[in-house]
């Protein structure tokens, strides 16, 4: 060392090299690995959508049966007010560029694509997309067999994304999953937990009239509703919230009954047995075993019996 | 190289950071609520300590020594959002798991504590070596503390079911005190007292003596 340790110059010059050599690396390591980020968190949305319809095994299932399935899905925009699905043309007219990349939950951001909710706010989100983008699953018949609708809301500590699949009735509810929430660990975050994800599948969404007739319940069990979880009142309360207000006249519901009416369906809550077949042919999760189908399902999953439950995949 | 090998496994339970030093315990009550988050975490951290402790040993002489602490920062910080990126582009999951906490390793003070302590004043390699053998010390306690809190708290341990829950089928209830972090104090405590069972050499002079009980006023005595 030739020059003592405390020269102004050298301080200076020490700090700017260090300043240079740290800022490329981290720099070079931001935009090198960005491809490979951004293609995990379009991996892991999609994953999510798949589990929220039923079609994700987290056991035995691979990357590549993700985007295989995931190829079963039609992609479109759906104009939130009045209910139908945007064409090209329509999507350039509102500006957006490529419906595979618009993400609704980004759209919030951009005043153009979103409107303000004022008071009128249940979910706490702030602003509204107008456009959303839903993923739709047709039959052999060119019908719908399942519509996968992103939702988001406001938990406890932040915002709660997350998928709701329905079925092709527009009104039993599928599944549902989160992809993405702040909520405590072993608490909140228990929403995450396919257990009580289950307790979803096979509820209906509106009532004969319309209107939208589930949510959670933070008291006891209630008929065609989804048991809280104890110890996380407000998350519990948030994902009723969110549910209620994306089924609902402001979310989906003019979409939902749009797709419905086209394909000749109407609400039906009387038709369940019909439905529990429909699940077996799927071979999805074993969350019941035989003795129970002939119970009422609805009140069946809303309790977390051991044995109702077990197995879920 | 008796000296090496003791620079990289003294750490581990003769002078552990966390043990010993009682460095670093936030991380260790925020990530130790599965094994496989602990283990992710404990790797992370043993290779910043490590590479921090190396790269500020090379340029040790070059560092004025009034802004030594804001170089170490620099090099710390940049090397944990490196650690960072590379886990959101490898191991996705696991990173969402960690969320915030990759990021605070960064106030983590084990690394600070042996760039500081150890690695400003020693060539590179035992540096490098000081920071891997300081990494399995955390690490050790890392995965002793999820060993206890994912096997009561979930009744499993790796992801792997050891004890069926009750709301499986099972016949355990899971201790829901043991998946909040002010459980992970109790547990640190039980590694500190196991270890100093054990090293008895590491069990602290009390600060003052208790005097033996007093008989009372029996003999006049008073305050």
């Amino acid at each position: 060392m030739s020059k003592p340790k405390n020269n102004n110059a050298k301080t200076i010059s020490v700090a700017l090299t260090l300043c240079l050599v740290c800022s490329v690396l981290v720099s070079a390591a931001a935009v090198g690995l960005k491809p490979a980020q951004v293609e995990n968190a379009r991996l892991d949305r999609n994953k999510n959508i798949l589990v929220a319809a039923g079609m994700f095994d987290p056991a035995s299932d691979t990357n590549e049966d993700v985007a295989e399935r995931f190829k079963d899905f039609d992609v479109k925009i759906v104009d939130l007010d009045k209910g139908n699905y945007l064409d090209d043309d329509a999507l350039k007219a509102v500006g957006i560029a490529d419906r595979n990349t618009y993400d609704t939950s980004q759209a919030t951001k951009n005043q153009a694509l979103s409107e303000d909710l004022g008071d009128n706010d249940p979910a706490s989100i702030g602003r509204k997309p107008k456009y959303a983008k839903v993923y739709v699953k047709n039959d052999d018949a060119g019908k719908p067999e399942m519509v996968v609708l992103p939702i988001q809301g406001y938990g406890l500590w932040g915002t709660i994304y997350g998928f709701l699949t329905l079925e092709g009735d527009m009104n039993t509810i599928k599944g549902i999953s989160f992809y993405e929430h702040k909520e405590t660990p072993g608490l909140g975050a228990r929403i995450e937990e396919p257990k009580w994800r289950a307790m979803w599948t096979g509820i209906h969404s509106y009532d004969e009239s319309g209107d939208v007739a589930t949510g959670v319940s933070t008291s006891g069990s209630k008929e065609n509703w989804v048991d809280g979880i104890s110890g996380a009142t407000l998350t519990s309360r948030g994902v009723s919230n969110m549910i209620q207000f994306w089924l609902g006249e402001q979310g989906y519901k003019p979409y939902l009954d749009h797709v419905r009416e086209e394909s000749g369906r109407t609400i039906d809550n009387t038709d369940v047995q019909a439905q529990q077949v429909s699940y077996k042919k799927l071979g999805q999760s074993s969350y019941k075993n035989p003795t129970q189908q002939q119970a009422h399902p609805v009140t069946e999953l809303a309790s977390i019996a051991p044995a109702a439950n077990g197995k879920e995949a | 190289m008796a000296n090496t090998k003791s620079i990289l496994v003294s750490p581990i339970f003769d002078n552990n950071p966390i043990g010993l030093q009682i460095l670093g315990i936030c991380s260790a009550l925020a990530v130790t609520t599965t094994v496989a988050n602990a283990l992710v975490m404990s790797v992370a951290l043993t290779l910043v300590t490590a590479f921090s402790s190396f790269f500020i040993s090379i340029i040790r002489k070059q560092i004025p020594s009034s802004i030594r602490i804001i170089v170490q920062m620099t090099i710390i910080a940049s090397l944990v959002i490196l650690v960072d990126q590379v886990l959101k582009a490898v191991a996705y999951d696991v990173s969402k798991g960690l969320s915030v906490f990759v990021g605070l390793i960064i106030t983590n003070c084990i690394v600070m504590g042996r760039a500081e302590a150890f690695a400003m004043s020693n060539p590179p390699i035992p540096s490098f070596l000081d920071g891997i053998g300081n990494g399995l010390g955390y690490s050790a306690v890392l995965l002793f503390v999820a060993t206890i809190r994912e096997i009561l708290g979930s009744g499993s341990w790796f992801g792997m079911t050891l004890l069926q829950p009750a709301t499986d089928g099972g016949w355990y209830v899971p201790n829901g005190l043991l998946l909040l972090p002010p459980s992970a104090f109790f547990i640190i405590a039980l590694f500190i007292v196991i270890v100093r069972i054990w090293k008895p050499e590491q069990v602290e002079d009390a600060e003052f003596v208790m005097k033996p009980q007093s008989k009372g006023m029996a003999h006049g005595g008073g305050h």
